[in-house]
């Protein structure tokens, strides 16, 4: 067999997306309006090559475990292409298989999940669990099945195997459950194993060693990982490859040490001073991105990122929501503010609600909410915010702030990683000073 | 299936007597049934002696027959345990089939989700809202024709009665457990949706259908008294039966002849409870939401007097 | 023994002790622990689960399951609080005690505004109190959470889940208790987000002059929040000191091997301890870590080792630890390395 790890790919998203409905309430579904569409994956383009382990990084919401599985067709995509190229050869389309078909492409590709506790069912014994997959895909039964599942429970670790054959899920420990699990991924002999947070439930005196098993498996069995997590500190030591992914898109991709090393995107960036070390000279960091994950039925405007980040630029996509988070920062930062005389000077602020580039205010006094405006801009003159204001002006009797056109900037090339950022690659919108 | 046994067996406290005395009481209705033809004296619709002599009619009871005669001339402890024959016949039947039948049905439902499960859901429930003798009712007319006034129609009537109940709790059970990881492992193993359900599902939505029949038993047993009461039920001539007895005897109370209506009626009130009793007993054992563990009383060993750090 | 009296002590536990009644006997799930809390003070506890963290954390608010009991001395601002009735002790709940729990939206009733859940919290503890005083009590909590006013007649469910936990942080303090238990409070959160609510923990004492006993798994939380930890093992404190002291010189093996195993950025190997937490109806003879110690002695098999002061200013309950800083000495037949039986996986974790 040719070996050419630099090339070989197994798997390759091109612009995949995977857009979910969402049901309303009950109203809503009744007259046929409201109903949202929620991007979990929003085009995305990946390649994952033989024997490596791709880290797939993000926080929860940002699609890392639909892309995982859409990988085996568990979600279905809905848009673009996901093919994967087995090692006897030929190319399957993912997005089309069908059926049997479908089936059949996981005995290639197996999925490790992230509850060990509830990935295996409680009414089979281990020996019945672990040897399924043979079953269903008719690989094995009798004494073969019996000796290919005591086989897998040994690579795994669960030796004494006679121990454990008859046991049910509820009589193992969290780690000898996600051991028994990974046994039942690797009996079929795949070539790609979708690791979805394997260790994130597991106390962590075994973390380690179940990422210790998971290293040994990948070097003994040829594997492929596709490492889903939310934890930077594990995809640093169990990655080649980490792409950190943002409300569905991939903001960051490249080979680990130089993400680590020099992380560009300032959501990379945010994450690595996020985690908690346990060096008694850090302390916790203050300038944390604000505000949360934000809803991906109603993405911001522009760079997805924008709201939350402590280095935007004015064409990073500002909008009235923005505008919004703002005022009701403004609100909680200082106490002696007058909350309820502002609150009434520049009116309801539902309307900002709706992302657009020009924000109107409902306040009837303009010159009031002008004023408004003003108090909160010397507060923090530096919010990057007020960069991408273009024209604060008066229209029909309200006061309008009218933002800047934003970019959603691709993923472009900047030394050796692919960034998603205006401030990054060969044409960015707004070029950082220091790359 | 083990370990429930095994969790039954070590139930303490008021469920293992609720469960025992039900068991206790529903075995000896089991034993009158299993071996009435040698334990009554006469068959449930004889009124003669083998010699031809016609039995006494509303005998009060006597060393010659124990519980007395009806009106029938029929031998009433006879009748009592030809009865419990036909009732445990019924009830039995009636319960495998519905259990048989919704359990399917509330799975597929279930996991399938979709128009089919709108739809059968929809009928279920409007069954369901029914009360169930009015029901009971319509279905043993509508059978008579097609299989006549026996145990089989009167099982087959209740059945439809209670399918809805397996079907509701076994849909409602499925559509939580269809969202557990351990269904969406078996997706990602390659496992066709019928093997899903068969050997994913089932054996975790089941859990409840043991206590389910048996109180819908007893409630089936309630029922078809009242049907045979109506004179809808079980027709005289083909079997023994506790409710149509009853019936009979009510005229005759009023004379002061208590005992034709007393023991039908009692058998009645015995089974029902039995069967309630272990109805309940199981589900306090096996409901994990009622099960109490009974605790040690903690009481405190002397200080090891070398302590941790302070 | 009697109490001393230092104004500046919140909470103080003597042979604590909190055990759970079961079939199988009695589990010694906190078994003789001693520790002192000070105003104003963040006390980490950590250790894997199931090792009697979170008993230890309702333990000392009195909010333990039906057959737990507790033995001991837990005085609390002095009052000694394993005495006082039940009705004492709920009233002290809420007023100087408080709760910060893992799943903030199991705790919020999805029907109750945000408004609401503040009346009644403030209504019930504090009797008489006025609608304007509970408006600018509940809007300075949320102000100090970083949750703006224009949300405080929203429901629970309109809330992220970083905003929840800051909102039951807000419940908890708005009553300004002088003690605080929050247990995994960021563990359900994302990175950035944990991050933000650690920052508000570690805030706390300037605005609320609260003492706070910050239970997690998370050895890196520690580090950055709180100024002493507890290492539990067992149902024991094997370890407890300055959180610095103890990051940089962990005297116990279980604090040296705990550190070790967490994976961190500076991770450059991957470590762990065999084993698993004993059974703590039957825990193991002399220290309880033997069984899993890389240290072990023929006397930890034996007999408990006491907690002593070792130089760095920490306190730990180790042989080894307390014969290489020379504070007793043990003869060559004691100090005789531990045969220890192969540890498998079948004893995991």
């Amino acid at each position: 067999m040719p070996t050419k790890p630099e090339t070989a790919l197994v798997a390759e998203a091109r612009d995949l997306s995977v857009h979910y409905q969402l049901q309303g309430g009950a109203l809503s579904r009744l007259l046929g309006v409201g109903a949202r569409r929620v991007k979990a994956v929003d085009g995305v383009t990946v390649e994952l090559r033989r024997g490596e382990v791709l880290g797939v990084v993000g926080e929860s919401g940002s699609g890392k475990t639909t892309l995982g599985r859409a990988l085996l067709g568990l979600a279905p995509a809905t848009g673009g292409s996901l093919t994967y190229h087995p090692s006897r050869g030929g190319t399957q389309e993912i997005t089309s298989l069908k059926g049997a078909d479908l089936r059949r492409l996981r005995t290639d590709v197996q999925m490790v999940f992230q509850d060990p506790s509830a990935a295996l069912n409680p009414s089979m014994t281990i020996e019945e669990g672990i040897g399924h997959p043979l079953v269903i895909h008719k690989i094995a039964s009798g004494d073969e099945l019996h000796r290919r599942v005591v086989a897998a429970l040994e690579r795994v670790g669960l030796s004494p195997v006679e121990r454990f054959l008859s046991k049910y899920p509820s009589d193992l420990s969290g780690g000898q459950k996600q051991r028994a699990v990974i046994a039942r991924a690797i009996i079929l002999e795949p070539e790609v194993l979708v690791a979805d947070e394997p260790v994130s439930m597991l106390d962590m005196s075994v973390r380690a060693k179940i990422l210790q098993l998971m290293l040994d498996l990948k070097n003994d069995l040829g594997l492929t990982y596709l490492y889903i997590t939310h934890d930077l500190a594990s995809a640093k030591y169990f990655c080649d490859r980490v792409a950190i992914m943002y409300l569905g898109r991939i903001v960051e991709i490249g080979p680990t040490e130089e993400i680590f090393a020099h992380p560009r995107h300032p959501y990379t960036q945010a994450l690595l001073k996020a985690i908690p070390e346990p060096d008694p000279d850090r302390m916790v960091p203050r300038d944390l991105p604000r505000g949360e994950i934000p809803d991906a039925a109603r993405p911001p405007l522009g760079c997805s990122f924008h709201p939350r980040c402590p280095v935007a630029t004015p064409v990073c996509g500002w909008e009235s929501r923005d505008l919004r988070a703002l005022l009701e920062q403004h609100w909680v930062r200082d106490a002696d503010v007058d909350y309820e005389a502002e609150r009434s000077v520049v009116g309801d602020l539902d309307d900002l609600d709706r992302p657009q580039r020009t924000a109107r205010l409902a306040g009837r006094d303009v010159a009031a909410v002008r004023d408004v405006l003003d108090r909160v801009r010397a507060e923090d003159p530096d919010e990057p915010l007020w960069g991408g204001v273009r024209r604060v002006g008066e229209h029909g009797g309200r006061l309008e702030v009218e933002f800047v056109e934003g970019v959603d900037p691709p993923l472009r090339a900047a030394g050796g990683v692919q960034v998603a950022c205006v401030r990054y690659g060969e044409d960015a919108e707004w070029p950082d000073e220091g790359s | 299936m083990r370990r429930t046994l095994t969790t039954i067996w070590h139930t303490r406290g008021l469920a293992r007597y609720l469960l025992l005395a039900g068991v206790l009481l529903t075995a000896a209705f089991v034993v009158l049934a299993v071996f009435a033809p040698w334990i009554a004296p006469y068959d449930f619709a004889q009124n003669s002696t083998e010699a031809g002599e016609r039995l006494p009619k509303l005998a009060p009871p006597s060393g010659t027959h124990w519980l007395g005669t009806n009106d029938q001339f029929y031998d009433i402890w006879s009748r009592v345990v030809w009865g419990a024959r036909t009732a445990l016949q019924v009830v039995l039947l009636s319960v495998l089939l519905s259990a048989l039948v919704g359990v399917p049905l509330g799975l597929a439902s279930g996991f399938t989700g979709g128009w089919l499960d709108r739809v059968l859901v929809f009928l279920m429930d409007a069954l369901y809202s029914f009360p169930s003798l009015l029901l009971a009712i319509v279905f043993s007319f509508l059978l008579r024709s097609a299989v006549g006034g026996g145990v089989l129609a009167a099982a087959l009537a209740l059945t439809a009665v209670y399918i809805p109940q397996y079907f509701r709790v076994v849909r409602n059970t499925t559509v939580s457990a269809r969202e557990a990881t351990y269904v969406e492992a078996a997706r990602a193993l390659g496992a066709r949706p019928f093997t899903i359900m068969r050997k994913y599902l089932f054996g975790n939505v089941v859990q409840s259908v043991p206590v389910i029949g048996t109180l819908n038993a007893a409630d089936a047993l309630g029922t078809l008294a009242a049907l045979g009461f109506l004179g809808l039920g079980i027709q005289p001539t083909e079997a023994a039966e506790w409710g149509y007895d009853l019936s009979r005897a009510l005229d005759d109370t009023s004379a002061g002849v208590w005992w034709p209506a007393l023991f039908p009626g009692l058998a009645i009130i015995l089974l029902i409870t039995a069967l309630t009793l272990v109805g309940e007993g199981l589900n306090e054992t096996l409901n994990p939401a009622l099960r109490r563990r009974r605790l040690q009383q903690v009481s405190f060993a002397p200080l090891s007097r070398e302590g941790g750090a302070r | 023994m009697s109490a001393p009296v230092d104004p500046d002590v919140v909470l103080q536990a003597e042979d604590l002790r909190v055990w759970y009644g079961t079939e199988r006997g009695p589990v010694r799930a906190v078994d003789e622990v001693d520790f002192t809390l000070r105003r104003g003070e963040i006390l980490g506890l950590v250790g894997e689960s199931g090792c009697g963290k979170s008993t230890l954390g309702r333990g000392l608010l009195g909010l333990l399951p039906e057959g737990a009991a507790r033995d001991g001395v837990l005085r609390f601002q002095g009052r000694d609080m394993l005495g006082l009735s039940r009705r004492e002790q709920n009233r002290l709940r809420g007023n100087e005690l408080g709760m910060i729990f893992q799943e903030p939206l199991t705790r919020l009733n999805p029907l109750m505004r945000i408004s609401e859940h503040f009346s009644e919290t403030l209504r019930v503890h504090e009797k008489g109190i006025s609608k304007d005083e509970v408006e600018r009590r509940s809007l300075e909590a949320l102000r100090v959470m970083g949750i703006p006013p224009t949300r405080f007649r929203a429901y629970p469910h309109e809330f992220s889940g970083g905003m929840r936990q800051r909102l039951m942080i807000a419940l908890t303090l708005v009553l300004r208790p002088s003690f605080v238990v929050a247990d995994e409070p960021t563990t359900a959160l994302d990175v950035l987000v944990e991050a933000q609510i650690i920052r508000i923990l570690h805030d706390l004492r300037d605005t609320f002059d609260t003492s706070l006993l910050l239970i997690t798994h998370n050895l890196g939380i520690v580090a950055e929040a709180c100024d002493r930890v507890a290492v539990m093992y067992a149902g024991k404190i094997v370890e407890i000191g300055e959180a610095a002291e103890v990051f940089r010189h962990p005297q116990h093996p279980y604090t040296r091997e705990l550190l070790r195993s967490t994976i961190s950025l500076s991770t450059t190997g991957l470590n762990f301890i065999e084993g698993a937490p004993p059974d703590l109806t039957t825990p193991p003879p002399g220290c309880r870590f033997h069984p899993r110690c890389p240290d072990a002695m023929a006397v930890c098999a034996t007999r408990e080792p006491s907690a002593l002061d070792m130089p760095g200013g920490s306190r730990a309950a180790c042989w080894a630890a307390a014969a290489r800083h020379d504070l007793l000495t043990l003869d060559a037949e004691e100090s005789a390395p531990l045969e220890r039986e192969e540890l498998s996986v079948a004893d995991e974790a």
